[in-house]
């Protein structure tokens, strides 16, 4: 495929709203996550929840997208200057030339999970203010987003699990080589619900202590919850010397269980040849992997077997799921962004503050962030369904 | 925008009275009368006895559309990559784990949970198929037909493969029915070839324009197409069972609809 800029992006994330505290976390190697307090939630387990998303007031227009995912959509655009960059590139192009693709796993089904709480005790009906189509359908957050920033091109939500956020940047590359659309705004969001943090209980996944991907005593995940954008553009004499860009999308299925990947990463390995292939690069010229290192035992070893399979055993990977929890169906998203953030310092962002590193496992998993030249990284999404997509992104020459 | 062309290779449909394609496109194109029945969704023989018995109604309504268009083609369906398009989903297991939650123990059932994502039919198809090749799953509310319409003719472009897209949308059980009514369950499968292949039906080249979106002729169906976000591909199916050249008008993102023109092969 034909390079595509990332001409500006920002991640809110336990880390903090927008991409300062986002990198001096990262830069710190420090995490985000804290003990479980979500509601009334009484679970052994650590996540990544966004502070002060409690007082965020919608537009008064938007009132009916009102859920913690929308609120959690609303403070990421708002910060870096990037919902008035979409308005100056809506400008530029025309409204109806930007696309809007949105990664999101449960949308605002918190907003459902709250009302059958509520329900009539004679009738069983559902409180008179629940709004599904503001909240709980899927769409939700890509109609809120659409309409936050004034756009009228093509939108769509895709929901594979967690690959989701990744494969939005996907749908909108394959559009704007067609030449559909000029522009596209990519992103995942997902937010804290009883229906993850239950579930993921459910199958014995969540850790106890903050999670620990790729440490030889890892046993969860931590869940968190993120909004993470980019505004995705064809190269233009406007863009600086060191631009971000998105090279290469990947993706595959493992067509092996629901919930478990494929035990040697089959999938994986597709997804992430596929990403070289689109991208014309080398397994050498990879300098990075942002794993998608959920800290399960399955997970993190099927990947590393995969990784190792496709790029060898000597490139520098991580995964920043110590520090942002797993934001599920924002996870590509918010660690596209956080390759992003890599190229642009030209550092490799630690992948625990804990744990010890599994030696068994077959990669260079790097524990504290350190600086590094670094010119193209890939990053991995996997999903619920055997899903997959890995994402090439670079600094343009 | 630029138009989106494709050759139709292969066609499912299940709907209310609507149990395959062959008897869909002769109550569409007028030769046979309309007769209400509940859908049929046999679990799917494609699937080992576990995940047959783990598999709700969602994932036998994706299951059938998307297996009889392909042995309609007789292509295997490990070698087509999948736009899967709904707008709800599977309300069924969505109000189970939501009940409960609800309730005072919340320990939910892995199963359920596994199944609470929106790309569950997407997984089971693969794991039935032996599939790797892509697939995805989209969701744009009442546009969620012309949405993944449009997404798996992109693909079909982008990549030069042969793409399939499965549409389909339940109904809601109560409570839930009452803040999202949708219709009885119905599904519609499509395979697309980016160059004209052998047994092509019809030829389809889509844009997005400003416009309204064209209503359907059959009057017993309309309902169906009016309340059901998949069925909303009922005037297309009826441009295709007529086997004319037609040019029909799909509901979008307001104030923009799908525009398909459809010109009948062979």
């Amino acid at each position: 495929m034909k390079p595509l800029v990332l001409t500006h992006y920002t991640a809110t994330s336990c880390l903090g709203a927008g991409l300062a505290p986002t990198l001096e976390a990262l830069r710190a190697t420090r995490s985000g996550l804290a003990p479980c307090r979500f509601l009334d939630v009484e679970l052994d387990t650590w996540v990544g929840s966004v502070a002060g998303l409690e007082d965020v007031a919608l537009p008064p227009a938007s009132r009916g997208f009102d859920c913690r995912n929308n609120r959690l959509a609303f403070l990421g655009l708002g910060q870096d200057g990037f919902d008035a960059a979409v308005r100056d590139a809506a400008r530029r192009l025309g409204a109806d030339r930007i696309g809007v693709f949105i990664g999101t796993s449960t949308s605002g089904i918190l907003e459902t999970e709250l009302a059958y709480r509520n329900r009539d005790p004679v009738t069983g009906a559902l409180p008179e203010r629940f709004n599904y189509v503001g909240t709980h359908n899927t769409f939700s957050v890509g109609a809120f987003v659409r309409e936050a920033l004034g756009l009228a091109g093509p939108a769509s939500v895709v929901s594979t699990a967690c690959s989701s956020g990744a494969k939005a940047f996907g749908m909108a590359a394959r559009m704007i080589e067609l030449g559909l659309i000029d522009a596209a705004i990519v992103g995942g969001v997902d937010s804290l619900c009883l229906t993850t943090l239950y579930g993921f209980h459910s199958l014995q996944l969540t850790a106890s202590r903050p999670c620990r991907p790729f440490a030889a005593d890892r046993d969860g995940i931590s869940i968190g919850e993120a909004a993470a954008f980019a505004l995705l553009e064809r190269p233009s004499p406007r863009d600086g010397v060191h631009s971000i860009a998105l090279l290469g999308v990947g993706e595959s299925n493992d067509g092996f269980h629901l919930s478990t990947p494929h035990p040697e990463g089959l999938g994986a390995r597709l997804a992430m040849r596929a990403a070289l292939k689109a991208a014309s690069l080398a397994p050498e010229a990879i300098d990075y992997v942002n794993l998608h290192g959920t800290g399960t035992l399955s997970n993190d070893l099927a990947e590393s077997i995969a990784v190792e399979a496709v790029l060898g055993s000597h490139t520098r990977s991580s995964s920043t799921k110590g520090a942002t929890g797993h934001t599920l169906g924002a996870a590509g998203a918010l660690e596209a962004v956080i390759c992003a953030l890599a190229l642009r310092e030209q550092f490799i962002p630690g992948g625990s503050s804990t744990g010890v590193a599994d030696r068994s496992l077959p990669v260079d998993y790097v524990g504290r962030a350190t600086n590094a030249p670094i010119a193209h990284v890939l990053s991995n999404s996997f999903g619920f369904g055997g899903t997959n997509c890995s994402l090439a992104l670079g600094r343009l020459a | 925008m630029t138009a989106l062309t494709a050759y139709l290779t292969g066609i499912g449909v299940v709907g209310p009275g609507l149990a395959d394609w062959p008897g869909t496109e002769a109550i569409l194109a007028g030769r046979r009368s309309y007769l209400y029945a509940e859908p049929m969704l046999p679990p799917p023989d494609t699937l080992a006895p576990t995940e047959r018995r783990r598999a709700g109604r969602v994932v036998r309504l994706a299951l059938a559309v998307g297996l009889e268009a392909t042995r309609r083609a007789g292509r295997d369906p490990a070698d087509l990559p999948v736009v899967f398009a709904s707008s709800g989903g599977d309300g069924d297991n969505c109000d189970a784990i939501c009940q409960t939650l609800a309730s005072p123990n919340r320990a939910l059932s892995p199963t359920r949970f596994h199944n609470s994502v929106h790309n569950a039919p997407a997984g089971y198809w693969s794991i039935a198929a032996g599939a790797r090749v892509a697939t995805t799953t989209v969701c744009c509310y009442d546009a969620s037909f012309a949405a993944g319409l449009l997404e798996a003719l992109v693909q079909s472009a982008s990549t030069g493969v042969e793409t399939a897209l499965i549409a389909y949308d339940l109904d809601y059980p109560p409570p839930l029915r009452a803040a999202r009514a949708t219709a009885t369950p119905f599904g519609v499968a499509f395979l697309l070839h980016p160059a004209r292949a052998d047994g092509a039906i019809a030829r389809l080249s889509a844009r997005v324009a400003p416009g309204l979106p064209d209503r359907l002729a059959h009057a017993e169906l309309s309902s169906l197409a009016d309340t059901n976000p998949a069925a909303r591909s009922l005037p297309l199916l009826e441009a295709i069972a007529r086997r004319r050249t037609d040019a029909v008008k799909l509901p979008y993102l307001e104030p923009a609809i799908l525009e398909v023109e459809v010109t009948p092969c062979g």
